[in-house]
């Protein structure tokens, strides 16, 4: 099975933050099929749309799915009044996950907000390896950093008004970590600004960089090519498709 | 269980339900869910001659009860589609609708005349993009043009011809009036009507070419009386499409006059709809103990 769609229970919502709801999927085959850095397509109801939220946990053993997501609009306001015990529907897994590399030494995970969630997977299979850094606008928003500390990851916590750990971006820690060497890749997820100056720190120190990326979609499989991105592929620019091409692409692939 | 099978231009369809074109691909991704055997046809993605890239993202925005896109024709080309999809394809028991786009009538007629040696059952000629700049639209809100590329890939071609109608003209029936004169086997319609949404944080269109066809429910009692007004203006068959989802639509809109039905943003809320809505026609048929559902073409008793 690649992907599959269906109606699934809800074993676990948790409230999180301010508008960020955790959701704990009892779904056995997805979640054999699942790996780090997949989506899952959630159906909001009275909605045409499908809502695209990134994979935060996969338990095979349990054979459940964690998924995080921030009410963005009517769509996920919709898919967080869902309850435990409810049906969720999904399309899932789908999308091209992050490459794990198995003989690295140590590797950096970026998440900017919203985009910290797929990294927690990542956290767990690197443990003591990863350096987890995530970024937030503020200490409230600041979501998964016990979840990070439970994996062995060193956490790194960045906040841009200082109300908690570094004052700053993402991007600094990440800067003083990749000029001392040794990192064998960095995997990030976040806001596009964040995702460039990421690129290009890894781009100057030589480290191979995957970042997920996001955009509007329609199928989530790759049969509608609504959720188009401008990369390169053999120097030729090429409209890669976010749902079936990525959402994780190599970041020197994606044309900024 | 009612016979579900109808006949487009002497063409048989297992069943009247096909995928529209742009929201299926070439099949593939959807296989992956059910054997694409249980489709009456298949309407491939929008082929032009060469390659197309499409338009700059975001090309895809909700709107009540249905969507925008603006694709842009996004397209391998038609020599690719022929040697590396259109095989795949042949193997699967169902119609298939070869969907053909071009800038100009010439350059359609090219893409038909290639489709001519193969073994694809039907060509749609897409007259009704409205996401293109040149070509698409412009030749489906003109009679004079709509007949003309309709005449051109019909010199092309032998297989049957699909005109698939624009729904933003002031009076559908005169375009169908007009390919039908030029020489067009059926229509279809409606195309995705124009529609545009706005982010009032950001004072920027939703979509990165401003405008672009809207599709879903919202839009099927337009295809309904869209469909219904053509198939009284012309003889030739109309194949029915625009927000249907379920097989009550799609009952309806053959009602009105439909010969087979398209699904198309349906397929995005659930990749199982055509499935589904073949069952669910088949259920009704039974129980108002219609044999055939071709027994309900055009049946509406208008006031």
């Amino acid at each position: 099975m690649k992907y599959t769609q269906g109606s699934y229970i809800i074993a676990e919502k948790m409230a999180i933050a301010r508008n960020i709801y955790s959701f704990t999927i009892s779904c056995p085959e997805v979640a054999e099929a699942a790996v780090p850095g997949q989506f899952v397509h959630i159906r909001a109801k009275g909605f045409t749309l499908r809502r695209p939220i990134s994979i935060c946990g996969i338990d095979k053993e349990k054979g459940t799915l964690r998924i995080v997501f921030e009410i963005r609009g009517q769509g996920t306001e919709e898919i967080a009044k869902l309850n435990k015990g409810d049906l969720i529907d999904m399309l899932a897994p789908l999308g091209h996950g992050f490459t794990v590399k198995p003989d690295a030494e140590k590797v950096i995970l970026i998440g900017g907000g919203i985009g910290t969630p797929p990294m927690l997977p990542l956290a767990k299979i690197y443990g003591e390896k990863a350096v987890a850094i995530s970024g937030f606008r503020n200490s409230s928003a600041a979501i998964l950093q016990d979840d990070f500390k439970a994996t062995g990851a060193e956490v790194i916590l960045c906040t841009d008004d200082g109300s908690t750990g570094i004052h700053g971006f993402v991007t600094q820690p990440l800067k003083e970590l990749a000029e001392k060497g040794g990192i064998s890749a960095v995997y990030a997820c976040g806001p596009m600004p964040m995702l460039k100056g990421v690129a290009a720190i890894c781009k100057e120190n030589g480290i191979f960089c995957e970042i997920s990326l996001e955009e509007r979609m329609a199928c989530g499989i790759g049969a509608c090519l609504g959720c188009a991105c401008r990369t390169k592929r053999n120097d030729e620019e090429y409209f890669a498709h976010v749902c079936k091409d990525g959402p994780v692409f190599n970041a020197e692939e994606v044309l900024w | 269980m009612a016979d579900l099978s109808v006949n487009v231009c002497g063409i048989d369809f297992k069943n009247p339900i096909i995928p529209a074109s742009g929201v299926f691909g070439y099949g593939r991704e959807y296989e992956e869910l059910f054997p694409l055997s249980k489709l009456g046809g298949i309407a491939t993605k929008g082929t032009t001659l060469h390659l197309r890239t499409g338009n700059l993202a975001p090309r895809i925005a909700e709107t009540p009860s249905g969507m925008l896109n603006s694709v842009g024709l996004q397209n391998p080309g038609i020599d690719h589609f022929i040697s590396t999809e259109l095989p795949n394809l042949l193997t699967k028991d169902l119609v298939i609708l070869a969907n053909i786009a071009g800038a100009t009538p010439e350059e359609c007629a090219e893409v038909a005349a290639k489709l001519d040696d193969t073994d694809v059952h039907m060509i749609e000629l897409n007259i009704s993009c409205p996401n293109v700049k040149q070509g698409g639209a412009a030749f489906g809100t003109s009679c004079d043009m709509a007949a003309e590329v309709t005449r051109k890939v019909r010199e092309a071609t032998k297989k049957p011809l699909v005109v698939k109608l624009s729904p933003n003209v002031t009076s559908i029936t005169d375009i169908a009036k007009s390919v039908e004169a030029a020489g067009a086997d059926a229509v279809s319609l409606i195309n995705t009507l124009l529609g545009m949404r706005i982010d009032i944080n950001t004072g920027r269109p939703i979509l990165r070419n401003n405008v672009g066809g809207m599709s879903g429910p919202a839009v099927f009692p337009i295809a309904v009386r869209m469909v219904w007004q053509v198939a009284n203006a012309v003889n030739i068959p109309v194949i029915g499409m625009g927000g249907v989802s379920s097989g009550r639509d799609a009952i309806e809109l053959m009602m009105a006059g439909a010969s087979a039905v398209q699904v198309g943003a349906a397929i995005f809320t659930d990749p199982y709809a055509p499935v589904k809505i073949i069952d669910e026609m088949n259920e009704f048929l039974d129980s108002k103990g219609i044999k055939s559902v071709k027994d309900i073409i055009g049946t509406v008793k208008p006031w």
